[in-house]
């Protein structure tokens, strides 16, 4: 009994909680850097200063769609085009939402709008794998999702002042998301019907990547492998 | 300072952005989901991940085409392997950007 109280209280440490997130989102920082420097150069060719530059990355945190607004702005598109662009760009945050929602029952509702900010591709990944696994909790993903959040602000804003004097692909970092996906997606290889679902989803998304500009594919091809999963477990295919 | 029409800009990107990150948490989280739909959202996590992940290792450019050739995809295979082993998400992390760095020096 003794032991498990202090568990519990270990449990809702904030220090200790403070340091298991940034234990499970350091491969997101280490990832967000480069494209965030990137971002931060690219911004500041464009005509932006640094403050409007970390602003963006505050108030937007989505970096595809940061990319394509910066290059549309020197491109001297309208205000509502690139808000329409963004939208149609985030909206696979949808679906991984929609996936997460389970995990915060009884949260209160300040803390849910405060973590719905955080939600990304990467941080998605790793507090979903947390939550699937271990008894990972609404507060260490938060935690997770503001470090990544943090790293991405820094980062844009050092890529502004100074960005092009860092030499690209150090140490390789530039691999560093899609080895933190690939690991994360054997994670999720949690049966023959997931590799069928993965398998089918790959060669979706990259048909329509090869057939349609832009990052729509995700989404596509994400709901189409869930269904072709969702429809042959119904039917007991491949079932274990 | 910051123009009007760029803190328009920024705003309205963020509120976009925004919604459908926390649309699904607000309505979800505080209902029971009809079986359906969660054996469909169980799904989506590994759908996402592939759908995310495949592109960037065999397609590159812009237009995009078709590179099997791709260092990313060469470079996937050993990592992929290594993550299935150890089930280290570190490892795999450090593993990766060792063998893309090496790639970039001996490709």
């Amino acid at each position: 009994m003794v032991n498990t109280t202090e568990s519990a209280k270990e449990n809702l440490d904030t220090t200790f909680m403070c340091k298991e997130g940034i234990k499970a989102g350091w491969p997101i920082c280490l990832g967000y850097f480069p494209i965030g420097l990137a971002f931060g150069v690219l911004a500041q060719k464009a005509g932006l200063h640094p403050v409007e530059i970390g602003l963006m990355s505050l108030v937007v945190f989505a970096g595809s769609s940061q990319f394509v607004a910066v290059s549309m702005l020197s491109g001297g598109a309208s205000t509502l085009s690139i808000v329409l662009t963004t939208l149609i760009i985030n909206l696979r945050h949808l679906l991984m939402s929609s996936s997460l929602a389970g995990y915060l029952r009884s949260v209160d509702k300040i803390w849910t709008a405060l973590f719905a900010y955080g939600v990304t591709d990467e941080s998605f990944a790793v507090n979903l794998n947390r939550f699937q696994s271990s008894n990972w909790d609404w507060r260490r993903a938060l935690v997770v999702n503001q470090t990544a959040n943090l790293a991405w602000i820094v980062s844009s804003i050092v890529g502004a002042y100074g960005g092009q004097f860092i030499p690209a692909g150090t140490f390789g970092i530039d691999y560093a998301l899609i080895a933190m996906f690939l690991c994360l997606l054997v994670f999720q290889l949690r049966g023959r019907l997931y590799a069928l679902t993965a398998l089918v989803a790959g060669a979706l998304a990259v048909c329509f990547a090869l057939l349609i500009p832009g990052n729509s594919y995700i989404v596509v091809a994400s709901v189409l492998a869930a269904s072709i999963g969702a429809v042959f477990r119904r039917r007991n295919v491949f079932n274990d | 300072m910051i123009k009007s029409e760029y803190l328009l800009l920024v705003l309205g990107m963020g509120l976009v952005t925004y919604i459908p990150r926390w649309v699904p948490i607000f309505f979800l989280s505080r209902r029971q989901l009809p079986r359906w739909f969660a054996e469909w959202l169980d799904f989506i996590p590994v759908a996402i991940l592939s759908a995310l992940v495949f592109p960037e290792l065999i397609s590159g450019g812009s237009p995009r085409y078709l590179d099997l050739l791709r260092p990313q995809f060469i470079v996937a295979v050993p990592t992929f392997v290594f993550a299935l082993k150890t089930r280290s998400l570190g490892g795999t992390v450090v593993t990766g950007m060792l063998l893309f760095w090496l790639a970039g020096k001996f490709m």
